[in-house]
């Protein structure tokens, strides 16, 4: 899997993993070849009054994204994410962004089969 | 962190009364008034507001009526009935507007503006039993549960700044979007229901949307002397759907009178109500999964 | 005449109003429960059921085989109920506010509607009243879209059968309370004389005045509280109707699910000129905003 998106707080990788994935405040996509970052600003998510979560599944599937790491995923942005063929890796709160890669890296991640949270709007 | 919401399916069975006597009771915690649409606790609490903040969500349709052809496109693609026509023109009716944006998106002319909405106001406040997060939507305004999640995210945040391990919360009434919201997360919903018709009716309902969120369901019995037949059916709901009753309260005038005065039951002078209620704390605190 | 009874808390007494005036109305009337979370007024009229159905929403459904996955319906969706990701077209009907908009906008002609069941309407007749309700599916986030289906349903019951209509609204002042009164004629509004009854009462006040329908009182368990709300109606020229008083043989009966205009011949006579009342404050004509004594 080459590019991995992690919800994070801030831009850098020393940035915390963002717990919430559709209202999260931003992404940073890494594309493990190249280690090269970038990062996706989720304001647009965060407005919206409903379906933050299918928003951002968007936005990251736009952005070539092949796995999520986060905190949890709601249902609904979880069938958007599965269906675009994105993995998903849960729990990862707690962790800064370059932790969580490496836990990824490691092996030590193991991909979600469902959400772990229930309904939000 | 443990979050409890206090619920009720059917209004006026005491849901806020109740939620306010757990505040004063409870030893640390947050408070959160999750019924934005007519919200009460802060009645109870008189809070005073440290940090206030505006409510932006969805859009509605506004009129250029200079730009406008009065084709009557809109009105006629409107699924919502919110576009009529005037002797000035044609306008959109804020109260049935849907903010679906078809209108916009249709109209020959492009005249039709989508700006955002300001639905309502949020605040954090101190009260004398603690924090309070509350919000107040404007009247006739959408209540799609964005508002709540926005109140218990806030809730949380501040739990996790000071160190408190406990958001109590007063729900919303009724069992739709506001409601579905208010138990996101929640670790535990406390139903207050009442011996009516109604009251069991409704109780069934919220109970089947806990279950179909799976969030731990606990009831309370309020004003269970009214009618003791009603109050044994409730108990056999509650036995066959294994939900601990934490509470049979006696209906008593003077859950009232603390409101009038402002205070919440368990700051007047201890009686049968108020010593059953502090048992059913004690009950929801030794709850597994809520041992503090 | 349409009546709509509603007010800003729960629990003041709506539905033991609207049950109590079905019972003692004069004419042909039709008894709406238009609280479709929370439907209890078949409770108190246990009505006779003669019909039912499955209220439907339309929602987008896509035909792959058309769908060139250009994304103008997710771009125009304002609830995120239709989604293009590359060649990926989903769907979340619990999501559709049924505007479609999506339908209309598809360039390929790959969107229909289909559709998701919002809840159960039902009608009967309950004594001489016709009666009319829609119950809420179980975990169907929105009122509004059953709401409108009922009401078209009430629309075509006064049609066939004339005479007036009496509304049993939700509680609260947001969207499903406005859009349960808003095609009314007159606008009861059901309170309490304690802090949360006055405090929820203003808010509908300010809810509903914008609409410009003549607005009149009823004060449920008077002698419960205080008199603000007496103050305030007299302020804002809103009249009473009527005082039901706080009474534990009330409640009682209440709490049996009896229906409060037949416990005595005080309380009939009561909603009886309640009625009337209700007839005289439906005349009025008031501009927006401002009521009439």
């Amino acid at each position: 899997m080459k590019k991995i998106a992690v919800t994070s707080e801030g831009p850098s990788l020393d940035d915390q993993v963002d717990p919430r994935f559709g209202r999260a405040a931003g992404f940073v996509v890494v594309d493990l070849d190249t280690m090269e970052t970038q990062y996706f600003d989720n304001g647009q998510s965060q407005v919206m009054a409903q379906g933050a979560g299918i928003q951002a599944a968007e936005l990251i599937a736009r952005a070539g994204v092949n796995c999520l790491l986060t905190g949890y995923v709601g249902p609904k942005a979880f069938q958007a994410l599965s269906a675009a063929g994105i993995k998903i890796g849960q729990n990862l709160e707690g962790l800064t962004v370059r932790e969580a890669l490496e836990r990824f890296k490691s092996g030590r991640v193991e991909m979600a089969q469902a959400a772990n949270r229930g309904a939000g709007r | 962190m443990r979050e409890i919401v206090i619920i009720s399916g059917k209004g006026g069975t005491g849901k806020t009364s109740l939620t306010g006597a757990f505040a004063h009771l409870a030893a640390n915690k947050i408070m959160c008034d999750l019924d934005v649409d007519a919200p009460d606790l802060h009645l109870l609490l008189r809070p005073t507001r440290e940090r206030e903040e505006e409510f932006h969500s969805g859009h509605e349709a506004r009129i250029d009526r200079e730009s406008c052809d009065r084709c009557g496109l809109c009105a006629s693609m409107c699924q919502f009935g919110a576009i009529r026509e005037e002797e000035e023109g044609f306008a959109v009716d804020s109260l049935r507007c849907e903010g679906c944006k078809v209108c916009v998106a249709f109209c020959p002319a492009e005249a039709i503006q989508f700006p955002e909405k300001h639905c309502g106001q949020w605040y954090v406040s101190s009260t004398r039993f603690g924090p309070l997060v509350h919000a107040q939507l404007f009247p006739g305004e959408e209540n799609s549960g964005r508002l709540v999640m926005v109140l218990k995210q806030q809730a949380r945040e501040l739990a996790k700044a000071r160190g408190v391990d406990l958001v109590l919360c007063d729900g919303a009434p009724g069992i739709g979007c506001p409601v579905i919201s208010s138990l996101s997360g929640a670790h535990l919903a406390v139903a207050v229901t009442e011996p009516t018709p109604s009251g069991r009716h409704d109780l069934e309902r919220v109970a089947d949307l806990c279950k179909h969120f799976q969030t731990v369901f606990a009831v309370i019995i309020n004003k269970h002397d009214l009618n003791p037949d009603e109050t044994a059916r409730i108990e056999a709901f509650c036995r066959d759907g294994s939900y601990p009753v934490l509470a049979h309260l006696p209906h008593d005038p003077l859950v009232t009178q603390a409101m009038i005065q402002g205070l919440v039951v368990t700051e007047l002078p201890e009686g049968d109500f108020s010593r059953e209620l502090r048992h059913a704390w004690a009950r929801i605190e030794a709850l597994p999964g809520l041992g503090r | 005449m349409i009546v709509s009874v509603a007010s800003g808390k729960g629990g003041t007494g709506k539905t033991t109003v609207t049950a109590s005036l079905a019972t003692v109305w004069d004419e042909s009337v039709l008894a709406v429960d238009l609280d479709v979370e929370e439907p209890n007024l078949h409770l108190f009229l246990r009505p006779r059921i003669e019909g039912s159905e499955a209220a439907q929403l339309k929602v987008p459904v896509v035909d792959e085989s058309r769908c060139t996955y250009c994304g103008a319906c997710s771009d125009l969706c304002q609830f995120k109920a239709i989604s293009v990701m590359g060649r990926l077209i989903l769907t979340f009907p619990e999501m559709c506010h049924g505007c479609g908009g999506c339908i209309a906008v598809c360039p390929e002609k790959a969107l229909s509607p289909g559709q998701r069941e919002l809840g159960e309407i039902s009608w009967g007749e309950a004594g001489r009243a016709g009666f009319l309700m829609g119950r809420l599916r179980i975990g169907e986030a929105m009122s509004p879209p059953l709401m409108r289906l009922v009401k078209v349903k009430l629309d075509e019951m006064i049609a066939a059968r004339g005479g007036d209509a009496i509304i049993d609204a939700p509680p609260g002042v947001s969207c499903p309370a406005v859009n349960a009164v808003i095609d009314s004629d007159v606008i009861v509004l059901v309170t309490e004389p304690t802090p949360f009854g006055f405090y929820d009462f203003q808010l509908a006040w300010e809810a509903f005045s914008p609409l410009g329908k003549p607005m009149a009182t009823v004060v449920n368990r008077a002698g419960l509280g205080n008199d603000d709300i007496y103050r305030f109606c007299r302020d804002k020229g809103l009249p009473i109707l009527a005082e039901i008083p706080f009474d534990r043989a009330i409640a009682e009966a209440y709490a049996r699910g009896r229906i409060i205009a037949e416990v005595s011949s005080e309380l009939r006579e009561t909603f009886v000129s309640m009625l009337g009342r209700i007839r005289e404050v439906a005349k009025q004509c008031c501009p927006k905003g401002v009521a009439h004594a």
